[in-house]
């Protein structure tokens, strides 16, 4: 990569540093927005305004009945104060002229306007990336690209809310069969009121055509987002999918607590990349995303690979951990993170290899990066069941220190059932070297450069694995959210 | 072009040089000797304006700049390149990266062009074949894993790239074996020119049967307590810094 696209000038990093938070405009759009609170009578709510079928409604409260008896967890290495659930808004939907816009021309102008300032102009993205982009703009899918052309490769890809109405038998048949709605408390929570989401269905020997793009904003005050992202890739089927968010400033917190489930069958590979920016909160840590998201995939068939690559810059706490359960013989499973914490910010992140079959292999890459009073928090669990003949596993966790106020921390968990197996777990922590410092300084580099380029070495491993156009992006995000930290 | 008058450097509080002055000249090579301690190290990393190296009194003056109100990278700006006697690793940054940042940075400073990719590559292995650089290693990490010989050849071959006007050398000797010494010491002579001045700080000799210095000075106790031509060196060499350091203390 040409290091001197990702290289901040003087006077962007003097403009960054006057400008916050660069995403943290508003966007005044006419929402359709329920009273806060949470009753079977916002799920029925809900479920109406999207025109759902029975079975999805019952599904939901289901899951709202079995959250009424769960306890919010308390193990992770983050602190937050309580979240009043009946303080949230649980829908809010960009007002639409008809049954919803045909076309960008039926967009409201105001949020094709919010998406340029993101720097995510559709029309642009349309002509020269070549990428499609199902947009969710806080709970509802308004404008979907490119989907002619993935109908004609077979593919799938469309808002979750559609797939219900559209292809319920594949909705009904994979939905919760990864993550079941009784999983965990904010995976049950969202399974009773996601409002809107991602399916991608790919069939049987078809390679996507195009990477696959969803970007998420948060954008309703007090409204929480709750995303479904469903990913099934049949036999010998290939997709690539990557998901950016941002989110504007707020003053109160926002609960974020989506679930991504994967499904890949025999010989099937999903390759799921994530750059995370939302707020992080102001300097004191105010008006963060709280940002609690269950993501896993299941190698279901034998041979089948699903890697997860994330880069997490945002949200004032983190709580996310994209598991593999690898149950198909000889599948593979990869976990590629990068987590950023500065300020106030505590991120408590890592992943699950559950080995269930014969040869399943899987490698953790995880680096961690501590600046200001940041904590960052490593948990993984590597677990060789019983038949897992000749598993393996590799987990490397680096961590990296900026300045004295912050905080490296490392739960490794591992559970070893048949003795054929193997599992590796390499550890560092190092810290910005001032001696690293002075020797970049001697060869001319500035401090915020050098700081930078060893930032982005740290990284490097990670950044490989993001698709070009979105290792540059996360480069420079991540130049960004240091920006300053030294010194 | 560099005048350094009664310089005072206190390291944590201990004050380590209690007055040094030093010219150099323009094309000169400077050999400065001294025992363990005495200050040598102290003088390369003043020179080149590290943190926690606190100038409590005199002056330093590089083609009329006070580097005393410069950072380091100004400095390097400037031109002076500190050739470190314990070259940092930086992992996961390319060698060949790093140089060309650092050549940049330093061209743009000066108001000069940036090097496109082809000239840059063109130079380096000019430059690495200078110092029988393997190019493997350029395309490493930034001396992660390089052997002692290696990362001291991989100094040279930065000084040869940023062509810097005033290049100390801490210590370039320690730690190689003749062989690799013979390489370096070949390396440097290429560099040498008129408008390039060369501060070598060496504890032995041997390294001045290689690069001819025009002078030699000893430090002791933060001062330089003797000044003289190659000479001096093979003095040195024979008698120890035992006698010096009598007459110095008198």
């Amino acid at each position: 990569m040409d290091p001197n696209r990702v290289r901040p000038t003087q006077d962007s990093v003097d403009e960054l540093i006057r400008s916050g938070y660069a995403h943290g405009f508003v966007t005044e759009i006419d929402s359709d927005t329920v009273p806060p609170g949470l009753s079977e009578d916002t799920i029925r709510l809900i479920s109406q305004k999207k025109n759902e079928p029975a079975w999805m409604l019952e599904w939901r409260l289901k899951a709202y009945r079995h959250w009424l008896t769960l306890e919010e967890p308390a193990w992770a290495h983050v602190h937050h104060p309580a979240i009043d659930y009946q303080a949230i808004s649980y829908y809010s939907a960009p007002r639409k002229k008809g049954d919803g816009p045909n076309s960008l021309d039926e967009v409201d102008p105001q949020l094709l306007d919010a998406y340029n300032k993101l720097g995510i102009p559709l029309e642009e993205q349309k002509a020269l990336a070549g990428v499609a982009v199902d947009a969710v703009f806080d709970s509802v899918s308004v404008a979907t690209t490119f989907r002619k052309n993935l109908a004609e490769a077979g593919v799938i890809f469309c808002a979750m809310s559609e797939a219900v109405r559209e292809h319920p038998e594949l909705v009904r048949k994979y939905l919760g069969s990864v993550v079941p709605h009784t999983d965990n408390y904010f995976a049950c929570l969202n399974s009773a009121v996601f409002t809107d989401g991602t399916f991608v269905y790919i069939p049987r020997g078809v390679t996507c055509p195009m990477e696959l793009s969803t970007y998420f904003r948060i954008n309703e005050a007090g409204t929480g987002q709750f995303e479904r992202t469903l990913i099934v890739a049949e036999d010998n089927s290939h997709v690539s999918y990557l998901e950016g968010c941002t989110a504007p400033m707020r003053d109160e917190n926002q609960l974020h607590a989506a679930v991504v489930e994967l499904v890949a069958m025999e010989d099937a590979k999903i390759k799921y990349s994530t750059v995370q920016n939302w707020y992080p909160g102001d300097e004191q840590g105010r008006g963060g995303i709280y940002n609690f998201v269950t993501k896993r995939g299941d190698c279901r068939g034998d041979r089948s690979h699903i890697s997860w690559t994330q880069v997490e810059t945002g949200s004032a706490i983190t709580w996310k951990y994209p598991s593999c359960i690898l149950r198909g013989n000889d599948s593979v499973g990869e976990f590629y993170s990068v987590a950023v914490t500065r300020g106030q910010q505590q991120a408590d992140t890592g992943t699950k290899m559950i080995h269930l079959g014969r040869n399943t292999r899987s490698t953790i890459v995880s680096k961690g990066i501590s600046a200001g009073n940041g904590q960052n928090t490593y948990r993984g669990l590597v677990r060789m069941a019983q038949r897992a003949e000749n598993a393996r596993n590799h987990s490397q966790c680096d961590s990296l220190l900026i300045g004295d106020q912050c905080g490296a921390h490392t739960f490794p968990y591992i559970e070893v059932r048949n003795p054929t197996a193997k599992v590796e777990h390499e550890a560092t922590t190092s810290k910005i070297g001032e001696d690293q410092l002075f020797y970049c300084r001697q060869r001319g580099l500035s401090e915020e450069n050098a700081v930078s380029m060893i930032v982005n070495g740290f990284c490097k491993e990670v950044f490989n694995q993001l698709p070009m156009e979105f290792a540059v992006e996360a480069q420079k995000l991540l130049n960004i959210t240091l920006e300053g930290a030294v010194g | 072009m560099l005048s350094i008058k009664n310089l005072q450097v206190d390291i944590e509080g201990k004050n380590i040089l209690q007055g040094l002055d030093l010219d150099v000249g323009a094309g000169q090579v400077h050999a400065i000797m001294g025992p363990n301690g005495s200050g040598k190290s102290t003088l390369s990393h003043a020179l080149a304006g590290r943190d926690g190296y606190e100038v409590t009194g005199g002056e330093m003056l590089f083609d009329g700049h006070d580097l005393l109100a410069l950072d380091p990278e100004q400095r390097a700006h400037l031109g002076i390149f500190l050739g470190m006697q314990y070259p940092v690793e930086l992992p996961g940054v390319n060698n060949m990266v790093f140089m060309r940042e650092s050549l940049n940075a330093i061209r743009r400073a000066r108001g000069e062009e940036e090097l496109d990719a082809v000239a840059f590559m063109q130079r380096v292995r000019d430059k690495a074949r200078l110092v029988d650089l393997d190019e493997k290693l350029l395309k490493r990490s930034v001396n992660a894993g390089f052997s002692g010989g290696e990362k001291k050849r991989n100094e040279i071959l930065q000084m040869a790239m940023l062509e810097p006007k005033l290049a100390i050398l801490d210590e370039t000797d320690s730690g190689l074996d003749i062989d690799a010494l013979r390489i370096i010491a070949a390396g440097v002579n290429a560099l040498r020119s008129p408008e390039r001045s060369i501060i070598l700080i060496t504890h032995y000799q041997r390294l001045l049967d290689y690069i001819e210095p025009d002078y030699v000075h000893v430090i002791v106790g933060g001062r330089i307590v003797r000044s003289g031509d190659k000479e001096l060196a093979l003095e040195l060499e024979k008698k120890g810094y035992g006698w010096i350091e009598e007459e110095a203390a008198a």
